[in-house]
């Protein structure tokens, strides 16, 4: 092992911290219906990856911009996420039950793409792929700076709303006791139903992030479920920026060892660090 | 008149006779022979398996205009195997005990191929398959490779690319080597840590990473930050692209670079990818498309590929390796005239195959003959070969940054 130099551990924990938005933008919406509704929703997967190839197809044949693609992409994504929510309530399916439905449902959406747009290799070429700042010895790539500054937007304005609206405290209170809380005029289905609308939304959100820094091909899906877990897992449940704070801790582990060690041991050391966070921290049951 | 009316009868009477040989030649009678493979049709691999599937269709098409084997029609079946290898297994065994199939084709991709061959070797049938990555693996005697890497290709092939960088107006002197832990590049890439070690060149920096890696930018950094004279990136599909941008967002270009098995439409496609270096047996261009049957199968399968979605319909070496080995089986079909597994082993491995990569044999190690890759490069958005001299594009030469 050789010590790095200042411009590359800087470098390679810049790129953590990028691509730990990019864990925490995914695990944002399925820490939310995990910790909330109690569905492990692995659809959330397939929906990113959807509304990526969406974003692909509007921006590279429809020429239009990536980041105007949200003004469509966010209300289908909206829908869907209501759809699958109504599927899941409407067969009154348990937690450990929608962890394979939605498994099912990923696979779906990924014969669906690869229908659509094969499984060969994607690359939407926007005005914002190539572009980067350079700040001192660093550089900072603009795509991955645009997730990052709507991760902590959403992971912020989201945290907002579930503290200080009515909305968001009703959501709590029904994650809390779903009983009481309907005593006290909750309503159940709605709130949930607009939750699940509102994760399919950042699942769209995150698709369109994917789509501006990675190629894409229909079996990357799986790729980001194990850190993304991690990060949800790490992050806590039904916690919007938890799940942020934890991709970012992740991605910056992960980089920091690829500076200074071979890139084959990063998972070791960004699952290693899960297991002991687990482990030690307070509260645990 | 008389004369006339005798011409007539005469040209009449040739024109049924040379009608009558034509049928003749192209006649099929009796069942069709069956042949059965699986391919990757979807999955994870199905982009490259769907070149495969392509390059079967035809070239049964081709034989059966030609009048199939034997004097009988020929029907190919295949089933998808779902870019799983268990699963092959599974299917050529059903093929064999269900379908009842007279000859095996084998699959796509190094896992299916092993699988197949174990299916092949308890039923004693020869199996040819097309892309098999790790030679040393192939231990069954009736199985035969269409892809022309030679039996030490860890070897060979890096040795190559170094000779053809020696000869370059700027031969490296530092080398840094990357590499995927994918099986069938990982074993090429310390391949090539030995090979430059044995060739004096100072290799200042070896990392390794997981199949699947997400993040390429630290790799990227330290790549920038060692500054080799040369990179080997020991990448398959999609990781030469993912490298290549995250040193572009760096502003990082590498000053000579070469990556093992690239998705060849997307590099050449990519500004990123000037320069690259490659490996191929066969591109579309001479001498190469001088081989018998070379133009037309590249002309149709331009159309096919285009018809079938395919995004790259170049030649390459998929479609070749693939297209190689349907001649293999043919060849040993028409040489035995005999379907007989044991008598088409036995002349293949005594006989040398004339195909569109080049004369093939198969009485090496694993049945593997020459290693006839050859160094390719990305030159203004396509994939030409520059080295060895007499292989490449005409006029083209190794360009240096």
């Amino acid at each position: 092992m050789t010590f790095p130099s200042g411009t590359l551990l800087a470098q390679s924990a810049l790129s953590g911290v990028f691509i730990g938005s990019m864990y925490g933008l995914l695990g944002m919406g399925l820490g939310l219906t995990w910790g909330l509704l109690h569905v492990i929703n692995l659809a959330h997967f397939g929906l990113a990856f959807l509304a990526a190839y969406v974003c692909y197809q509007l921006a590279s044949v429809g020429g239009m911009d990536p980041l105007a693609t949200l003004a469509l992409i966010v209300p289908v994504f909206f829908a869907l996420g209501v759809a699958v929510q109504w599927l899941l309530s409407r067969f009154s399916v348990s937690p450990l039950n929608s962890l394979l439905a939605t498994f099912g449902l990923t696979a779906i959406i990924e014969a669906a793409i690869q229908y659509f747009w094969t499984a060969d290799f994607r690359k939407l070429e926007s005005v914002y792929s190539g572009q980067k700042l350079r700040v001192g010895g660093l550089f900072v790539p603009i795509p991955e700076l645009l997730t990052l500054v709507l991760a902590l937007l959403l992971g912020f304005g989201i945290w907002a709303a579930m503290r200080y609206t009515d909305l968001g405290r009703a959501l709590r209170a029904l994650a809390e006791d779903a009983p009481m809380a309907a005593a006290f005029g909750v309503n159940r289905r709605a709130h949930a139903l607009l939750l699940a609308g509102l994760c399919g939304a950042l699942a769209g959100i995150a698709g369109v992030c994917l789509a501006l820094s990675f190629t894409l091909t229909p079996a990357q899906i799986y790729a980001w479920v194990g850190v993304v877990f991690a990060a949800v897992m790490l992050g806590g449940l039904g916690s919007p920026l938890g799940p942020l704070a934890a991709g970012v801790v992740i991605g910056v582990s992960e980089a920091v060892t690829m500076a200074f060690a071979s890139p084959s041991w990063a998972p070791i050391v960004s699952f290693s660090l899960l297991i002991a966070l687990l482990l030690l921290r307070p509260g645990r049951t | 008149m008389r004369t006339g009316y005798r011409l007539t009868r005469w040209l009449g009477a040739a024109v049924c006779a040379f009608a009558l040989l034509a049928t003749g030649a192209h006649a099929q009678s009796g069942p069709p022979i069956r042949i059965g493979s699986t391919l990757a049709l979807t999955g994870p691999l199905a982009a490259t398996g769907l070149v495969h599937k392509v390059v079967g269709e035809i070239y049964v098409e081709q034989l059966n205009k030609r009048g199939g084997l034997l004097g009988r029609p020929v029907e190919w079946i295949v089933k998808d195997d779902q870019s799983k290898p268990d699963l092959a297994r599974t299917l050529y065994e059903q093929l064999l005990t269900v379908d009842k199939v007279d000859l095996l084709m084998g699959p796509y991709a190094t896992g299916a191929i092993l699988s197949a061959m174990g299916v092949a070797q308890r039923y004693d049938k020869v199996l040819v398959h097309h892309t098999f990555g790790i030679p040393s693996l192939a231990k069954y005697d009736k199985q035969f490779p269409a892809w022309s890497l030679g039996a030490d290709p860890g070897n060979t092939v890096p040795n190559t690319v170094l000779t053809a960088l020696a000869a370059s107006p700027k031969a490296p002197k530092t080398i840094a080597v990357v590499t995927s832990k994918f099986p069938s590049v990982h074993f090429m890439s310390l391949g090539a840590r030995e090979v430059a070690k044995k060739r004096g060149l100072t290799e200042v920096l070896f990392l390794e990473w997981d199949f699947g890696n997400l993040d390429y930018a630290p790799i990227a950094a330290r790549i920038k930050d060692a500054k080799p004279d040369f990179l080997w990136v020991g990448a398959i599909g999609l990781e030469g692209n993912q490298l290549l941008e995250a040193m572009s967002k760096i502003d990082y270009a590498p000053v000579e670079h070469f990556y093992m098995y690239p998705a060849p439409g997307p590099m050449s496609k990519s500004p990123l990818a000037k320069n690259a270096l490659s490996m191929t047996v066969f591109e579309e261009h001479p001498p190469y498309s001088n081989a018998p049957g070379a133009k037309a199968f590249i002309d149709l399968y331009h159309e096919r590929a285009a018809k079938a979605g395919i995004p790259d319909t170049n030649v390459e070496v998929q479609a070749a390796a693939s297209y190689t080995a349907w001649q293999i089986l043919e060849a040993a079909v028409r040489a035995t005239n005999s379907l007989d597994d044991a008598k088409m082993a036995a002349w293949l491995k005594a006989n040398r195959v004339d195909t569109i990569q080049g004369k093939l044999r198969f009485d090496g190690p694993s049945n593997y003959g020459d290693d006839l890759m050859r160094v390719k490069q990305v030159q203004n958005g396509r994939w030409v070969t520059v080295y060895p001299k007499e292989y490449a594009a005409p006029g083209a030469t190794l360009l240096v940054q």
